[in-house]
């Protein structure tokens, strides 16, 4: 069945191995490129909003970011499953690659937010219920990143890490829908399309780096999944192959 | 009975299990041989299902140990390198418990196993004060009450006196006499006079 | 005759009970911590009981997070260093239900006592008479959410270095929420305020935590004798 075979094939790491290194720059040429076209279209074509004036130029990093902070989180957490259920080492290393760049995605989340809160809001910070659950999706990273390093044997830390993962999960939906379940300073979501709040020359900049952004985690994450292949099977003979 | 085949285990990097297989069946005891660091414990803890092989396969009267691991882990009694009991409880206190949720046990059958291992003159004293031979002692009246056909011992004379030590070997012959089976983790051989003994070796990696 | 699940975890509860009846010094600590932590506050922030008043959620909620931080270390490492835990796990019956009964002791035994001896350290933060018992109820029922929630991190934790540092900072995403609920509950109570919707809430994080943490931490348990 063809969808065995490439069930088979991600499961070994030199075939992942090859196909990363071949894919990454594509995502990465692909990142950059989507990138500029959203930041001409966002920067300079969008008109000011007609309240925020040109303050509200953030949102072309904020909301990718957020967006990518939380998909990034349930990328990890499916893999981590992935990875306890079938048991496949490289679901795992996957995993483990995620988890420091959604790290950063989190970082600029809540960095861009600030420094949007602060002409929007008049504060820096509010402790209303989306902040809140970003900043403790920031602990859940942290959280992860110090299990598996505070874990000796590779395989229990694998297991441990995914165990955490996906009972973190739960965080995802909270971040996703708070600002619907409470009256919260953020805004609630905004619709971008069909019955739009924005108009179109607002929107597609904002659609495009989503995806750039999407592109650039591709990116990174496959050029941090090779690393993570090679210090796992460091000892394995096709890696004394690749290295050589 | 108890199937093991292919069993491939690394810890870390280590390749500790190096396609290990065997099988054993009732009234059979395997002896479990090999330098320190070799893998007895790694393999013990494997059938046991503490740890989840790689590679391989452990199955239980036809069906993979994994698939029914309640069932399996019923009929099976594992004792380490220590003995699992509380410091603050009583030998005896400890056996109503550790034996109680596996099985309703009475007081009269606690009493008899502690009998046939020596550990009766010491059973009320809290187990913080009972000495590492002592302790062995109650830990195995546990195995023998646990009622299981399958016994995984890791180095079960650990500790023990001479008497001791004939204390195992007798244990293991009335219980491979019963039609149970044991494997077992040991440095010198264990003088079992009857039943078959069968012999591995695993070797360091 | 093979016992039954619950029968095991009834003979856990009172195995962990009579155990930890043995050293009834031990039972004490989180306690004690508790009303230090308590108060703590008073002496750093203000002695004025009215502005106390608005801080008193806070300091009851962080209180009581910290000393039950403080006793979840204890929930499965004496059990896993002795070799008990590793017994429960190959006695063929359910570790779900044995360690759901632990967690229910350790909750009897640090986070309802702490539930039920907070007045004495609200009345030093200015918290009203009529108060005090939704300041209970709270407590408790947010208690032993976080016991549950703990158990998960406690099990994940067990293998680790560091282990203490480690389990605070994996159970305070998840308690975040069991905090911010109740410690609103505990401000409707003082402003005599409707405090039903918070707790309903509260409720529902517990009942969804009986459900679902006691399968996680046998999980991780699991995982962390390996």
């Amino acid at each position: 069945m063809a969808t065995w075979t490439w069930f088979h094939r991600f499961g070994s790491p030199p075939w992942v191995y090859g196909f990363a290194a071949r894919w990454a720059p594509w995502f990465g040429g692909a990142a950059v490129l989507s990138m500029l076209i959203a930041l001409y279209g966002g920067l300079i074509l969008a008109p000011p909003d007609y309240q925020q004036k040109d303050a509200f130029r953030i949102v072309y990093i904020h909301a990718p970011v957020a967006t990518m902070s939380m998909a990034v989180y349930s990328t990890m957490a499916v893999a981590a499953a992935v990875g306890l259920i079938w048991r496949m080492k490289v679901a795992h290393a996957a995993a483990a690659a995620c988890a420091p760049i959604g790290a950063w995605f989190t970082v600029a989340t809540l960095a861009t937010g600030m420094l949007w809160g602060k002409p929007m809001w008049g504060a820096y910070w509010v402790w209303d219920p989306r902040l809140t659950s970003e900043l403790v999706l920031l602990f859940l990273y942290f959280g992860y990143m110090g299990l598996r390093a505070g874990i000796e044997d590779p395989q229990k830390a694998d297991k441990a890490s995914a165990v955490l993962a996906i009972v973190g999960a739960v965080n995802i939906p909270i971040i996703k829908y708070s600002v619907n379940w409470w009256n919260s300073l953020h805004q609630p979501a905004t619709r971008l399309i069909g019955e739009a709040d924005m108009d179109w020359s607002m929107v597609w900049p904002l659609l495009l780096m989503l995806a750039a952004f999407f592109l650039y985690f591709g990116w990174v994450m496959l050029i941090r999944l090779r690393a993570e292949l090679l210090r796992r099977e460091r000892n394995a003979s096709w890696v004394r192959e690749v290295v050589a | 009975m108890l199937n093991v085949s292919g069993l491939h285990l690394w810890r870390g990097d280590r390749h500790v299990l190096r396609n290990v297989s065997f099988t054993v069946d009732a009234g059979q005891c395997l002896l479990l041989t090999g330098r320190n660091g070799a893998g007895k414990t790694t393999l013990l803890r494997a059938v046991a299902g503490l740890l989840d092989p790689e590679q391989g396969e452990v199955s239980w009267r036809g069906t993979a140990a994994r698939k029914s691991r309640g069932e399996f882990h019923a009929e099976l009694a594992y004792l380490g390198h220590d003995a699992p009991l509380k410091g603050d409880l009583t030998g005896r206190e400890n056996l109503r418990y550790s034996i109680g949720i596996r099985r309703a046990v009475a007081a009269n059958e606690i009493h008899a196993a502690l009998e046939r291992t020596g550990a009766q003159p010491f059973a009320d004293r809290p187990v913080r004060t009972l000495s590492a031979g002592q302790r062995r002692r109650v830990a195995l009246a546990g195995v023998l009450l646990t009622g299981a056909v399958l016994w995984l011992l890791d180095e079960p004379t650990t500790n023990l006196d001479s008497d001791g030590k004939r204390l195992v070997a007798s244990l293991i012959e009335q219980q491979l006499a019963a039609g149970g089976i044991v494997v077992a983790a040991v440095h010198q051989d264990l003088d079992l006079g009857s039943g078959s003994v069968v012999n591995l070796e695993l070797a360091a990696a | 005759m093979k016992a039954g699940p619950l029968q095991a975890a009834r003979l856990v509860m009172v195995r962990d009970l009579r155990l930890a009846f043995r050293k009834p010094s031990q039972l004490l600590q989180p306690l004690m911590f508790f009303m230090i932590v308590a108060t703590l506050f008073p002496l750093t922030l203000t002695p004025e009981l009215s502005r106390l008043r608005d801080a008193a959620p806070g300091v009851l909620w962080v209180g009581a997070l910290l000393s039950s931080l403080l006793a979840l270390e204890f929930l499965f490492r004496e059990d896993a260093q002795d070799g008990t835990l590793e017994q429960f796990a190959l006695s063929g019956q359910s570790l779900t239900w044995m360690l759901f009964a632990k967690t229910c002791v350790h909750w009897l035994l640090t986070g309802l006592p702490l539930a039920l001896s907070a007045p004495v350290a609200a009345v030093g933060l200015g918290v009203p008479a009529e108060a005090m018992w939704s300041v209970v109820a709270a407590l408790a029922l947010g208690g032993f959410a976080l016991s549950l929630i703990g158990a998960i991190s406690a099990g994940l934790t067990l293998g680790a270095r560091r282990g203490g540092v480690l389990l605070s900072l994996l159970t305070l995403p998840l308690a975040v929420p069991i905090l911010v609920f109740g410690a609103d509950a505990t401000q409707r109570a003082i402003t005599g305020g409707e405090i039903a919707p918070p707790m309903y809430l509260l409720g529902a994080i517990a009942v969804l935590g009986v459900t679902l943490a006691p399968l996680a931490a046998a999980a991780a348990v699991r995982i962390g004798l390996e």
